[in-house]
């Protein structure tokens, strides 16, 4: 930070943030819009050396970027009589948030609502969001609602581009690892929406290639993310609705099936607490009654217990068990039996 | 406070127009109280303001922005055209707008009716940038009756010492334990009690949806002064250095172990070879790791060290062998 400590020469990010600023201010304070020319006699990191076209092209990249972070500079003509010369300004009814007041409570669930991203990349536009805000008030920070912390995390190397996309509605490619596929597949979809859900994030998108909609979950997709055309390049259908549309891809609904098993006692917890009923066999065992949804999910979940947990009904349950037990056995060099 | 490493310059400006509007209604605020409250170091505000100092409307001294921290409290004027923030950018109303609808969804949240009340607010200032937030949405967590959780919060709030009655399905227990509860934290889809563990005399985190009974208890809770919050930045899992390092080989079908265990590394193995990850990952207890082999039924297995493939084969053996001796249906 030498740099900028009064004697040294300020660095080149430090010119240009004064001269962005310096712009912004000259033109909200202006009450008439202002031409080329004038502008560069009012914000003196233009340069007077500097040639006319080296002046343009910095103030076309200047304009270009402040629109960028949301700044509404408009062009507007100088005189209705000469309308060949632009004039630019910005007005303070379209830059400035509207006046808003928070009550107390109000101002804590935002406060909580922005460190929900606390731990996401999403941080640094949370926190800055609620600075916003909280600008007009001077009431101090009641904290976190007692004692709860909801917590938003973006892991996925993905999130960042397909969050983008999806809030401009501009197409993407990318390479997608399905679960049960060995290599990745390249994608060009409209993502739609964006989902946090169980934990993991989602992109619910119409897969151009397939010409149906597809729910991709964000932790699967492996390289680069690439967008494609402009922003607004297509439409999200109206009765679009993000969550029911990645539930229903991730968790098909499976309809119930009883199952009886025999559960060592003193174990097979989890199991115990959905159980219909739990009867005592005899010292070792107990017979526990319960419903199940997905056969393969509840088999996988059942031979997690090992020898501690044996299914008695249904038989295709026993055979989806005995399945994956067989199958560990013989991955880890154990006979076939 | 880490320092905003090669921060551009318009993502500086930004952070300069929100900083304004903050500083000019709290004239007179401590240097030092400000930077922290800006997510700054001292050191960043103090450059921050002799920028300040130098633009203008114009470059009269009479037109330049006034900055002045001279003995630690900051005063900033002359800058009235910059007095209220920028409106809200789509992704600062797009955070707190889905941090709020994500909140209403809270369990037992006494406070739904201010949530909605900022959100109908927040909808109405944010203007166009509040319209693509209907495209991201989160559930934060999920398990855990809301029975539960309010009772937890309740327990927090009073300073009450709570007993727990607690499943870890990974060892297949059910312990009982007293815990001062700290804070009730919802992440990576669940959520957590964390609290001090009279029984591990440490901090712990317990899964909501695996508590059996959580009963207050007529004690105070206050939590002792070495109970500290864990950092959740990495997530919920917290290897330790005695950990054993387990090489699994995870065959196409098996690869989301890695995305809901923490691994170590992940390495892609080519379809050639049968595509799916090597991992490796770190572990106090082989007992969950053995559990989760005989589910995966021979889409993954253990490659080192040997004594868990023994473990694991068997397991299996004696797994199949209460089928084999109550008879071969």
């Amino acid at each position: 930070m030498s740099s900028e400590s009064g004697g040294g020469a300020p660095s080149a990010a430090q010119v240009k943030t004064e001269r962005l600023l310096n712009l912004v201010l000259v033109l909200l304070y202006t009450r008439r819009p202002l031409s080329k020319a004038q502008i560069r006699q009012l914000v003196p990191q233009y340069g007077t050396n500097a040639s006319t076209e080296a002046f343009e092209r910095m103030f076309e990249r200047d304009k270009d970027e402040l629109r960028e972070l949301g700044i509404p500079l408009v062009t507007e003509d100088i005189d209705v009589l000469w309308d060949d010369e632009p004039g630019y300004r910005i007005h303070q009814r379209d830059y400035a948030l509207p006046d808003i007041e928070f009550e107390p409570d109000e101002l804590a669930v935002l406060g909580l609502a922005s460190r929900t991203w606390a731990q996401a990349s999403l941080a640094g536009p949370a926190a800055q969001a609620l600075r916003k805000l909280r600008a007009a008030g001077v009431e101090r920070d009641v904290g976190a609602l007692i004692g709860i912390e909801p917590r938003l995390r973006t892991t996925e190397p993905a999130f960042d581009a397909v969050k983008d996309a999806v809030l401009r509605r501009v197409r993407l490619r990318f390479d997608y690892r399905r679960a049960e596929a060995p290599e990745a597949t390249s994608r060009r979809v409209e993502p739609w929406s964006l989902v946090s859900w169980h934990g993991h994030w989602y992109l619910n998108a119409y897969d151009e290639d397939r010409a149906a909609p597809r729910v991709f979950r964000l932790s699967r997709i492996t390289g680069p993310v690439r967008t494609a055309g402009a922003p607004g390049a297509f439409e999200v259908p109206a009765d679009h609705e993000p969550e029911v549309m990645t539930r229903t891809a991730a968790a098909p609904a499976a309809q119930p099936s009883p199952a009886v098993l025999r559960v060592r006692q003193g174990t097979g917890h989890a199991l115990r607490r959905r159980a219909r009923t739990v009867g005592d066999v005899d010292d070792v065992w107990s017979l526990v009654d319960l419903d199940y949804g997905d056969l393969d999910a509840f088999a996988e979940e059942v031979a997690g217990y090992g020898a501690d947990v044996v299914v008695e009904q249904p038989r295709e349950l026993v055979d989806a068990v005995l399945g994956r037990l067989r199958g560990a056995l013989t991955a880890h060099g154990g006979g076939e039996r | 406070m880490p320092p905003v490493p090669q921060e551009t310059a318009t993502a500086r400006l930004a952070r300069l127009l929100t900083m304004v509007p903050w500083l000019v209604n709290r004239q007179g605020i401590d240097l030092a109280q400000a930077a922290e409250d800006l997510g700054v170091t001292t050191g960043q505000l103090e450059a921050d303001l002799r920028l300040l100092f130098l633009c203008g409307y114009g470059q009269l001294p009479d037109e330049l922005i006034e900055a002045d921290w001279e003995g630690g409290r900051v005063f900033v004027g002359n800058a009235d055209s910059i007095a209220r923030p920028l409106r809200l950018g789509v992704d600062e109303a797009v955070t707190l707008i889905v941090g709020l609808r994500a909140l209403r969804e809270v369990p037992g949240l006494d406070e739904r009716d201010a949530v909605d009340r900022a959100l109908a607010k927040l909808e109405s200032a944010a203007g166009d940038a509040a319209a693509p937030a209907s495209r991201v949405r989160a559930e934060v967590a999920e398990g855990g009756s809301p029975e539960l959780l309010a009772r937890a919060r309740q327990a927090i709030a009073d300073r009450r010492r709570i007993h727990l009655r607690y499943v870890v399905p990974a060892r297949d227990e059910a312990t009982e334990r007293d815990v001062d509860p700290m804070r009730v934290v919802g992440i990576d889809g669940q959520w957590y009690l964390e609290g001090w563990c009279h029984r591990a005399e440490d901090t712990r985190l317990f899964r909501m949806d695996r508590v059996e009974q959580l009963t207050v208890l007529d004690v105070d809770g206050t939590p002792p002064p070495e109970a500290s919050e864990r950092d959740l930045s990495e997530g919920t899992f917290r290897p330790a250095p005695d950990d054993v390092v387990v090489t699994l080989r995870l065959l196409p079908g098996a690869t989301w172990v890695s995305d809901y265990y923490p691994v170590d590394s992940v390495q892609e193995v080519p379809a050639a070879d049968g595509g799916g990850q090597v991992v490796t990952l770190r572990t106090a207890d082989t007992a969950w790791l053995r559990r989760l082999l005989w589910r995966l039924g021979g889409r993954g297995h253990v490659i080192e060290p040997a004594d868990v493939v023994a473990e694991v084969r068997e397991g299996a053996h004696a797994a199949l062998a209460t089928y084999g001796r109550t008879g071969e249906r």
